[in-house]
């Protein structure tokens, strides 16, 4: 008769690879070259974050009206208070915050139910990119419902750069992925326009493009007809990045094998459903890295806008150092817009390696 | 190929081809891959392409729903002409179902979308139908409880089953298999095996390259080999392996039947 095989039994790992003691011993203090990095890294450290603390909250001056309130040596957060507003609206009228509070409020609103699993993803996502834009818009401009007219030249602050930043977030990936799509088309003419737009725009400073959008083009149009600044730099900012994100996307294209798309061609599936079923969603996935470093990099491009005459929240802080009641305090202003750039990209970046995580299926080739 | 040969790679008078290769020519660049194709497969036959690796057999068997093109000659399916007539190459994919030597299934979806999404999309059948008739498939090559998982999380053969599956949800009239077994570890090479010999056994038109000759054996109603992008020999299994005619084809039998 045969021998019947058993399978040894699985072993815990020995207890000196586990635990705090051990990890801190194998991380801080493997080597002397280890232990002197830990040491002068805490000697760096020591340096550092004391001061700092104590600039930022002990020695701080949170209220005044003006610097000569800020007396105790620390940073002067008065002048954010007392410009706060300014920041985040810019110079749009106080009594209609609500509306833009309102926008923000029905995003983030619409978003979050993205996580509720008995709503339909694809009717959501049509409220938000379709109808949501609109009332948007009319909530921002004013001109219906009684709602006051606000001019695009008084939006400024955070709302402007979150609006540059999402709008053209927005779209500039589906331009992008058309771009993609086309600089890898087999029809000459598709693929020449798209390798011709992709390098001219990739090959420009993205301050020729915003001087372009917003002085040029108006010398070329005809009288009467002009349309607003902001819409121009808008669609400036947005073809500038999908330059970039249409080279990333490609990259993502290439990384998916053969077979995939021999698959979806064999399957009798149009070009199109191929794509958006079977390559896209692929390709995307992979590039995802990719995709959130040019989004985060077209977030903090907005700060350019201040060149053609547009105050976003850095422009608004920057000119609010110039008012003679709070000279000194531009280490405080840069100080708060870093903060708040950093959080937004941050934020950008974790969410997208939550979506990465999300999006992992186990195994990623076959 | 001697007249013998040449007499069987035709049909009979009266016997109607399903799919038909008339004086088929391809190349790659300066590269001539096949060279004066001319074969024909009727209805419900089981036809084995095997052949060293460069020989064409798959480059040949990828032409029948044009994942390759060929330059010269005409290639018949089903009596539709494969030419640059796209609407011509969808309906005959409709028909052709394929399975690859790395499965290709799509990672991102579950192994019951991999299976509805031709039929939703190409054939407009409704979801729950789809659905049902995936499970149906997938019951047939035994995999039906891991509907929901996957590619990633299944065995190589566990996939190739899955991709076989796939293949049929379109109801096709053609399967092509392209060394479904190459990329598999031993153990696993039966269970693809054993679901292809199956599908052989309900009449379905298979051509199917692969260097499984005791699949040949038993299921091929015709073995083709190639040669050189040529058709060096097309014989029934037992003329093949017992009598081959051709010395370049007694080389390969001799090669791969004894060690």
């Amino acid at each position: 008769m045969a021998i019947e095989f058993k399978p040894s039994p699985s072993l815990p790992p020995p207890s000196n690879a586990v635990g705090a003691v051990a990890w801190i011993r194998k991380n801080f203090f493997s080597s002397p070259l280890n232990i002197f990095l830990t040491i002068f890294s805490l000697y760096i450290l020591y340096l550092l974050v004391p001061p700092t603390i104590e600039w930022a909250f002990i020695d701080a001056t949170w209220t005044g009206e003006n610097k000569d309130a800020c007396t105790a040596g620390g940073a002067c957060w008065a002048f954010i208070v007392a410009y706060f507003d300014q920041f985040m609206y810019g110079l749009y009228p106080q009594s209609e915050y609500w509306r833009i509070n309102l926008a923000a409020i029905m995003l983030a609103v619409l978003i979050g139910m993205f996580a509720i699993k008995s709503i339909n993803k694809l009717f959501l996502s049509i409220v938000i990119l379709v109808i949501y834009p609109v009332v948007a818009y009319f909530l921002f401009a004013g001109g219906i419902f009684g709602l006051e007219v606000v001019e695009t030249s008084l939006w400024g602050g955070l709302f402007l750069t979150t609006l540059l930043g999402v709008v053209g977030i927005v779209a500039s990936l589906p331009l992008g992925v058309v771009l993609a799509l086309g600089r890898r088309s087999n029809m000459p003419i598709v693929k020449s326009v798209c390798v011709v737009f992709i390098e001219t725009v990739r090959a420009v400073p993205l301050i020729t493009i915003l001087f372009m959008a917003s002085v040029m083009i108006p010398l070329f149009l005809p009288d009467g007809l002009n349309f607003n600044k902001l819409l121009r730099v808008l669609i400036g900012i947005t073809l500038f990045s999908a330059a970039y994100m249409a080279e990333v996307i490609r990259g993502g294209l290439q990384a998916i094998p053969k077979g995939q798309y021999e698959a979806a061609d064999a399957m009798g599936l149009t070009y199109w459903q191929s794509m958006l079923l079977v390559i896209l969603p692929q390709a995307l996935k992979l590039v995802i890295p990719g995709i959130v470093n040019t989004f985060i990099g077209l977030f903090k491009d907005t700060t350019l806008v201040y060149i053609v005459g547009m105050f976003d929240l850095l422009g608004r802080i920057q000119s609010a150092t110039h008012d003679g009641d709070w000279l000194g305090t531009t280490t405080e202003g840069y100080a708060f817009a870093g903060l708040i750039y950093w959080a937004i990209c941050f934020g950008m970046s974790r969410y997208s390696m939550a979506v990465e995580r999300k999006l992992d299926t186990g195994h990623k080739r076959n | 190929m001697t007249q013998q040969n040449m007499a069987l790679a035709q049909l009979e008078p009266g016997e109607e081809a399903i799919i038909e290769f008339k004086d088929v020519n391809k190349w790659y660049g300066d590269f001539h891959v096949l060279k004066n194709i001319d074969f024909s497969i009727k209805k419900g036959e089981r036809i084995v392409v095997c052949g060293p690796s460069g020989s064409g057999k798959s480059t040949m068997t990828r032409c029948i729903n044009r994942l390759e093109e060929h330059q010269k000659g005409q290639i018949l399916v089903d009596g539709i002409e494969m030419n640059d007539n796209l609407k011509n190459i969808e309906a005959i994919r409709k028909d052709v179902g394929m399975v690859f030597q790395h499965f290709n299934l799509f990672p991102h979806l579950t192994i019951l979308e991999n299976l509805t999404l031709a039929p939703i999309w190409v054939r407009k059948t409704p979801k729950k139908e789809a659905e049902e008739m995936a499970m149906h498939y997938l019951e047939r090559v035994k995999i039906a409880n891991q509907a929901l998982k996957y590619p990633g999380q299944l065995s190589g053969g566990q996939q190739q089953r899955v991709a076989i599956a796939r293949g049929l949800c379109m109801k096709p009239r053609i399967m092509l298999f392209d060394e479904p077994t190459s990329a598999l570890d031993p153990e696993m090479i039966k269970e693809v095996l054993d679901v292809m010999i199956q599908l052989a056994d309900e009449g379905m038109t298979m051509v199917c390259v692969t260097h499984e000759m005791g699949f040949a054996k038993t299921v091929a109603d015709r073995v083709v080999f190639m040669d050189a992008g040529e058709i060096v020999e097309a014989n029934t299994p037992h003329e093949f392996f017992d009598n081959p005619q051709h010395d370049r084809t007694q080389l390969f039998l001799s090669q791969i039947l004894n060690h």
